[in-house]
């Protein structure tokens, strides 16, 4: 649509004060990890900030924050709070990341054993 | 599935993308001082070319090298390279390589806190980053093994004089390894995860 590529090398700071509208990743959500994998639930729509209508495009299959961050070429603490926005309208929905509370299951450790053995 | 509005898109390629089927991520992160070796063994273990990501601190007075003419903000970024290996239809692994010098464990926060374990990688040339990284982890309770690389001209030392040097519990496990070869970094990944087993079926006492 607009800018021709989202080349974000020169970013400037007062752009990303502007598309996170100055807030820092205060929501009340449940807090994003690097690795929390993000899909979407609609279609981007015209009146979306580029940023937002970006991710909305790129999980229509899941991806994680981390992938999105990279893809956008914008900081992690900036795709957080572009993705509050979005799950706050229920844009997209967030796959919670497998966080063990102390030590791990042991059907997960396994299940990555058997995953890295046919590496 | 086509990509019928405009090739311009931001996102990953078609081999990338995940199935719809994945459901839950776990994380991994490989730790170590500058150049030696965490890109390396991230992209030799990953089904995606490695990405990279960055963070960015943004704290009074906690200047690192040159802040000089930005006077209102202290703005630290930090870029994490990462790899990605599916394990099964619901279930991807995510690895980060970060950089282990002390400046940069403002980092550690959002990246340890759920991740399955850690790798650290090991210089011999440059043991004092290591030494801090593993005082680090052990306060944090984050359990992880060390793999040694091997640089041509590196002073040789056995396996129990690191450990002395690193000052390793007996029951951490460590090993020798190539970055660069997928099966070295997956022995690697393998040694953790043992690792982490044994520890789930036997808790250790303290
Ligand atoms: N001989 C040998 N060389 C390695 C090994 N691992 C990495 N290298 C080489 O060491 C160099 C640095 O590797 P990187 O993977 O970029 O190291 P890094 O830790 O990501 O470096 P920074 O991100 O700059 O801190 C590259 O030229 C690698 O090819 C290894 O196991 N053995
Ligand atoms: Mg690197």
């Amino acid at each position: 649509m607009s800018g021709p590529e989202d080349k974000s090398e020169g970013e400037q700071p007062e752009r990303l004060y502007i598309i996170t509208g100055g807030r820092s990743d205060a929501s009340e959500q449940a807090p994003l990890d690097l690795v929390s994998l993000i899909v979407s639930r609609s279609a981007p729509q015209p009146d979306m900030l580029p940023e937002h209508s970006a991710i909305v495009r790129m999980c229509q299959y899941p991806l994680s924050l981390a992938e999105i961050s990279a893809y956008l070429a914008l900081p992690v603490s900036v795709v957080k709070v572009l993705l509050a926005d979005l799950l706050g309208d229920g844009r997209v929905e967030a796959r919670a990341p497998v966080t063990p509370a102390s030590l791990p299951d042991v059907e997960l450790l396994e299940a990555v054993m058997h995953g890295l053995q046919k590496l | 599935m086509d990509c019928k509005s405009s090739d311009r898109h931001t996102g990953p390629s078609r081999e990338d993308t995940l199935p719809a089927s994945v459901t839950a991520a776990v994380k991994i992160v490989v730790v170590g001082g500058f150049g030696v070796g965490k890109t390396t063994m991230v992209g030799s273990v990953s089904e995606i070319r490695p990405l990279t990501t960055e963070e960015t601190m943004t704290q009074a007075g906690v200047g690192v090298d040159d802040t000089a003419g930005v006077e209102r903000k202290t703005s630290t970024t930090v870029a994490m390279d990462f790899g990605r290996i599916s394990i099964n239809d619901q279930l991807v692994l995510y690895l980060f390589g970060t950089p282990g010098q002390e400046r940069f464990w403002f980092l550690w926060n959002g990246l340890f806190q759920g991740a399955l374990g850690a790798v650290v990688l090991v210089d011999t040339r440059r043991l004092e980053v290591s030494f801090d990284v593993i005082g680090r982890l052990e306060e944090r309770g984050v359990p992880f093994v060390v793999a040694v690389n091997t640089f041509p001209g590196a002073p040789v030392h056995s396996m129990e004089e690191l450990r002395a040097a690193l000052d390793l519990p007996e029951s951490v496990p460590m090993l020798d390894c190539d970055a660069r070869k997928r099966t070295s970094s997956r022995d690697v990944l393998m040694t953790l995860m043992r690792y982490l087993y044994s520890l789930a079926v036997t808790p250790e006492p303290k």
